[in-house]
């Protein structure tokens, strides 16, 4: 096992050297010259000179890179231009606001899509698998800002169930007790529960929106990868010698059909983190996508290029545990490893 | 020529779904060229007095929170949607076609950094390493159609590759060979020509996503300025009147929008039935 999680670590080495370099380049492309951006509008070119000096940037490429890389294991991502504080820290604070909407989204998701995607392909030709078609192809033909604002106007103008679109919590409540971050986990954990259903109440409407775009993927591979394993032959053998439907359905064909969506769960992701920042933008949801946007309207740089950082390593990341998690539930992988 | 045009007919009458994406498709297609000359108002003349009206015999789809006419807007802005999308996912298949047809004829080296770039692409969530690019180069429109054509180019450049590297040794590609051409011309002239089928599947599954991205883009304020009218923009204008309930400003851009991308998507799959049958889900 300790083999396995080595060996995948190295495979995840060079997405991330990919990564920084790219997001280096990125930093490097700033329309016009940083140096006169940084010192203001009204610099003269001494003072430019000067930012320049002290940004680095009258060095050469390479050396410019070697600056990255040390800044960057110091943890280093810069300040915000508008609110003088230190990336890292702002990324930091916002980003467990993020992960609790996308997990949710994600289980949301699952929630959904597995068990559709097992029904329309047991029940091949009926209604379900019409239905699951019908989703599949809906579901990533929706921009997910739109239904997302869709979702706000039906269920809090109109029939008002769900709670304004604006953050986390409702101003009258105060937020839990700081253990994980989640709103969720952590009014649990106090037994807090009138801020844990206040939260949940917030949380719907996003995490809907965001799973609903994120689904399409898992259902197609589910129903797509069940069809081929409830066709092969020791399912024939397995229903021949007299099992239970159900036991062949879910003991036998499921277990194997769900390899190849783990492996999908890299593109959803995909999909999660993107969509993220347009649903915290709808939801006006204090994560670090919210924080990137506005940063951009203000052409505040820093921030966004700490944000698009933070989310690629935390995309290669996930890859990896997705890849880990595929070598538990498949021992074959961990023979080839 | 009439098999293919038989077989077509046998799909569409398979799934007639198809045959109405085709049908939406023209309406699209003809909304982006004639959508300025058929529209009924002015999308850019604001008439303070008619503002935030809802929809009515005159304005179809009601008007915005400057009195424009919301049906006038929707109506142009198929023509900057469409033109976006189209280049980039021209954009994308030049650069990922070419490349990976090289990277699967000539493997080596040329294989080996064709890879190593889609790999690093691939190793960004896609939207977010678009608004990085766009971020970076500028907020232009024609930094939003790079950056689609960035982040679809590892799509075109795997299956480029794959079925390049297939055909690299197959009779026809050894006999273009062996009658004198040089590399490039068997490569563009008799590879690439083969693989145009799957590539133009390709092309069209993309390019839902490519509106997608774009409109994404514009809605978080990338790319495209107001008073342009666009439908990612428009609905982000529209966003903020309908906690008050002005539902119409936001619901007619995303609802085309999501017809836009329904029906391109519809002609993918279509498409792909019809050229390779195999993977028919």
């Amino acid at each position: 096992m300790l083999g396995l999680l080595l060996s995948r670590l190295a495979t995840a080495i060079p997405s991330i050297v990919g990564v920084v370099v790219v997001t280096f380049m990125l930093t490097r492309l700033l329309p016009g010259d940083p140096a006169a951006y940084f010192a203001g509008l009204a610099a003269s070119p001494q003072a430019i000179a000067e930012v320049r000096a002290k940004l680095g940037l009258d060095k050469s490429l390479p050396e410019q890179f070697v600056g990255y890389i040390g800044d960057l294991l110091q943890g280093n991502l810069g300040s915000s231009l508008s609110t003088g504080q230190p990336v890292v820290a702002e990324i930091a604070t916002r980003l467990p606001a993020s992960a609790e909407l996308t997990l949710f989204a994600l289980i949301v998701a699952v929630a959904i899509a597995i068990p559709l995607g097992v029904l329309a392909a047991v029940k091949q030709g009926t209604w379900i698998d019409h239905l699951c078609r019908v989703v599949t192809t809906a579901g990533v033909s929706l921009p997910v800002f739109f239904t997302g604002l869709l979702f706000a106007y039906v269920f809090y103008y109109l029939l008002q169930w769900a709670p304004a679109p604006t953050g986390r919590l409702d101003v009258f409540l105060s937020p839990p007790t700081h253990i994980t971050g989640f709103y969720l986990i952590d009014s649990a954990l106090t037994g807090n529960m009138e801020v844990f259903w206040g939260a949940l109440r917030q949380l719907a409407l996003p995490a809907i929106s965001m799973a609903i775009f994120s689904l399409a993927p898992l259902a197609r591979m589910t129903r797509g990868s069940m069809l081929a394993v409830l066709g092969s032959d020791f399912i024939r053998t397995a229903r021949a010698s007299g099992l239970a439907p159900r036991t062949v359905v879910f003991s036998y064909a499921f277990r194997n059909a769900v390899l190849p969506v783990i492996t999908t769960l890299g593109m959803v992701f995909s999909f999660l983190l993107g969509a993220n920042v347009l649903v915290e933008t709808v939801f006006a949801w204090p994560g670090i996508g919210l924080y990137a946007v506005n940063a951009l309207i203000t052409s505040d740089y820093a921030p966004v290029q700490g944000f698009v950082l933070t989310m690629a390593i935390l995309y290669v990341a996930l890859n990896l545990v997705i890849d880990l998690l595929y070598g538990l539930v498949d021992p074959r992988v961990r023979l080839d490893a | 020529m009439l098999p293919l045009l038989r077989h077509a007919r046998y799909v569409l009458s398979e799934n007639p779904v198809t045959g109405l994406a085709f049908g939406l498709f023209f309406m699209f297609l003809l909304a982006a060229i004639f959508g300025p000359l058929i529209a009924p108002y002015n999308p850019l003349q604001s008439n303070a007095a008619m503002a935030l009206k809802p929809p009515s015999a005159a304005h179809w789809f009601g008007t915005d929170q400057l009195g424009r006419d919301i049906f006038s807007r929707v109506l142009v802005a198929t023509r900057l949607d469409l033109t976006i999308a189209f280049a980039s996912v021209i954009l994308a298949f030049l650069l990922g076609a070419l490349s990976g047809v090289a990277a699967g004829y000539f493997g080596g080296w040329t294989d080996r950094i064709v890879g190593r770039s889609a790999d690093t692409i691939m190793a960004f969530p896609l939207f977010v390493l678009a608004m990085g690019i766009v971020a970076a180069l500028g907020n232009k429109v024609i930094n939003i159609v790079i950056a689609t054509a960035i982040i679809n180019f590892p799509l075109y450049a795997r299956v480029a590759r794959a079925e390049a590297n297939v055909r690299r040794d197959a009779g026809f590609v050894e006999a273009a060979r062996l009658s004198g051409n040089g590399e490039a011309r068997v490569l563009l002239g008799h590879v690439l020509p083969n693989i145009m089928p799957i590539m133009m599947v390709q092309m069209s599954l993309t390019m839902g996503y490519a509106i997608l991205n774009a409109a994404g883009l514009s809605f978080i304020g990338l790319g495209v300025r107001p008073p342009d009218a666009e439908w990612g923009i428009m609905v982000a204008e529209g966003a903020n009147f309908i906690q008050s309930g002005e539902w119409w400003i936001a619901l007619f851009p995303g609802a085309t929008l999501m017809l836009a991308v329904f029906c391109f998507n519809l002609l993918g799959d279509g498409l792909r039935d019809i050229i390779d049958p195999r993977k028919r889900t």
